[in-house]
């Protein structure tokens, strides 16, 4: 609902960052490989090594970064909007650490060698059963505070769960299994992951996105918001269930990446008209592009054991809180 | 054309009784004031009006249609609200956040009109604060916030208008034109109620004054009625000067009476 700031050139801009690096994420890695070779694999008559790398593991690591960066930059701008909180992502509601702590389960009771599906599933599954014990515990209030302070209470809970698990792990190897799957990563996933995923990152973007106009309205508070037609339990309720099943697939796929969320409507927010409507699509598109450009840094920073992506998106974090303060504290 | 009314109606917040037994009863084409002493229970009269708390007892009946359960967005096409306080969650320019008053006339995908955009125009002119459109809301002094957001609630264009303490924050012209522009619209055939703290711009500008206290309507009429010594001295523990000679009453509070 724009009649004088024009979306369409942040847009654009946007999705021809989001293309370049999508191209370059499958052009980049480990082995390598000249990209005339990859395009010819592309076009479909490659070599079979090419072809292999290509599409077996490029390719599904691309669109995963693409997915869950997507998933995890709407999410944030929604809740951002939603609690009216600069600093609201979807690990304040909880669902980053129960849907890490279904997963933990899966590895900790060996139910993740059962099947590849079993892990994804009961992070998705446990990231559901928080959203119903955020609406149990926020009750019948419309507050942004008492929802964070419950999603405080079940982040709080599912990390100390996680924590008991590593305590109580039968053997190190045990523990760094959980450690690593923690650590968050896009490496060595397979299409397989990609079909897990792709399912709940559309029902949580297209639940996430059908609330735009509930977000502005509450602009002018809870009141003013209802009393210009918006049912807020429903935007509630709409909005919880998107981030639940959203971002339990993405982080059920992998592992906790943190701080996409939270970056990414603050890098989008001032290239708009700052209406909470005006970030969600934006800030899709770039948690899309800084996933993928995040992990294609993963992949050419040398270290000796190999940089996980989710620790590579925390330090990202930092800067922007602090230019945050300094904004505050009016410095800059 | 818009009635509301009010059927015994009783509202309680946590276990606190807030309103008892009100009854009383809205039509267009008058300014009526509601006016009481702090907690005297204005805001949650407003609130109720609009099923914004649930009634404890009685109804709240728009058009002979009960309120509490009515369609949401047909509640908000009929009535426009002004709630208390200023409080702008994000730094919006003032022409999108008046622009927020057309919502409830939007389809579910479809995006602000040129219908819509004239109303908007049409609510900044009236409002005053077309000059301001480009600017951030946020950042605006605290009586030119006030009038944007009333824009904002006349940008609605509904029949009916209940603005909860339009006044606050703003200096004594702007007080006068904005309630001048309340009685206009309703003299227009809007209903319009409006909570007021000022007992002097509620006499010289309402056609009718609600004066609650604890939960009770203890008066309803004409200003000249309703503002009587006692009264102001039993609910508000106030001495007023009231002059009646005018055309319309002249109020003002001079001391505590105890």
């Amino acid at each position: 609902m724009t009649f004088s700031f024009s979306r369409a050139p942040l847009l654009v801009c946007l999705g021809a960052l989001l293309i370049l690096a999508a191209a370059t994420s499958l052009l980049v890695g480990s082995a390598p490989i000249a990209a005339g070779r990859l395009i010819a694999a592309l076009a479909g008559h490659g070599d079979r090594i090419a072809g292999a790398i290509l599409f077996d593991l490029r390719l599904p690591r691309t669109l995963l970064g693409l997915m869950v960066g997507a998933m995890l930059g709407l999410s944030g701008a929604a809740l951002q909007g939603y609690l009216r909180n600069p600093l609201a992502e979807p690990a304040v509601l909880g669902v980053s650490n129960t849907a890490a702590l279904g997963a933990v389960a899966a590895l900790y009771f060996g139910l993740a060698d059962l099947h590849p599906a079993v892990l994804p599933l009961m992070a998705i599954l446990a990231a559901v059963a928080a959203l119903g014990a955020l609406q149990l515990l926020a009750g019948r209030s419309e507050s942004p505070l008492t929802l964070i302070l419950a999603g405080i209470a079940i982040a709080t809970l599912a990390g100390a769960a996680i924590s008991l698990a590593l305590n109580l792990s039968p053997n190190p190897f045990a523990a760094m299994e959980i450690m690593t799957w923690l650590l968050g990563s896009l490496d060595n996933r397979s299409f397989h992951h990609v079909w897990i995923a792709l399912p709940c990152v559309v029902v949580g973007c297209a639940l996430l996105l059908a609330d735009r106009r509930a977000l502005d309205a509450l602009t002018l508070g809870e009141d003013g918001a209802r009393a210009l037609g918006i049912d807020l339990r429903r935007t509630r309720i709409r909005l919880l269930l998107g981030v639940a099943i959203g971002v339990g697939g993405a982080v059920a796929v992998t592992g906790s990446i943190g701080f996409v969320g939270l970056i990414v409507p603050h890098l989008v927010r001032p290239l708009t008209d700052r209406s909470p409507s005006a970030i969600l699509l934006p800030s899709a598109l770039a948690g899309a592009a800084l996933m993928l450009l995040s992990d294609i840094g993963v992949r050419l920073i040398p270290t000796s054991s190999e940089l996980k992506l989710g620790v590579l998106t925390a330090f990202l974090g930092v800067p922007v809180f602090l230019i945050h303060l300094m904004r505050e504290r009016r410095l800059w | 054309m818009v009635t509301i009314r009010l059927d015994a109606l009783g509202v309680s917040l946590g276990r606190r009784a807030v309103l008892d037994h009100v009854d009383a009863r809205f039509g267009p084409g008058a300014l009526v004031g509601v006016i009481g002493p702090n907690g005297a229970g204005k805001s949650t009269l407003a609130r109720a009006m609009l099923a914004l708390v649930p009634p404890a007892a009685g109804r709240v009946l728009v058009d002979g249609e009960e309120a509490h359960g009515m369609d949401r967005a047909a509640l908000a096409r009929r009535i426009a609200y002004l709630p208390q306080g200023q409080s702008l969650h994000w730094p919006l320019t003032v022409e999108r956040l008046v622009g927020l008053g057309r919502l409830p006339h939007l389809g579910p995908l479809s995006r602000l009109a040129p219908a819509d955009a004239k109303a908007v125009e049409r609510a900044m002119a009236r409002a005053d604060v077309a000059h301001l459109r480009s600017r951030i809301a946020t950042e605006l002094s605290g009586g030119e916030r006030a009038r944007v957001l009333l824009a904002r609630a006349l940008a609605v264009e509904a029949p009916a208008l209940i603005a909860d303490e339009p006044l606050a924050s703003l200096d004594p012209g702007h007080q006068i034109e904005v309630m001048e522009l309340l009685a206009t619209e309703a003299r227009a055939g809007a209903l319009v109620v409006v909570i007021l703290h000022d007992l002097t711009m509620a006499a010289r500008h309402c056609d009718r004054l609600l004066l609650l206290d604890r939960g009770r309507i203890v008066a309803d009429g004409p200003p000249r009625t309703v503002l009587d010594a006692d009264r102001l001295a039993s609910v508000y523990g106030i001495r007023a000067a009231i002059d009646l000679s005018g055309p319309r009453p002249l109020v003002v509070p001079l001391s505590r009476t105890c």
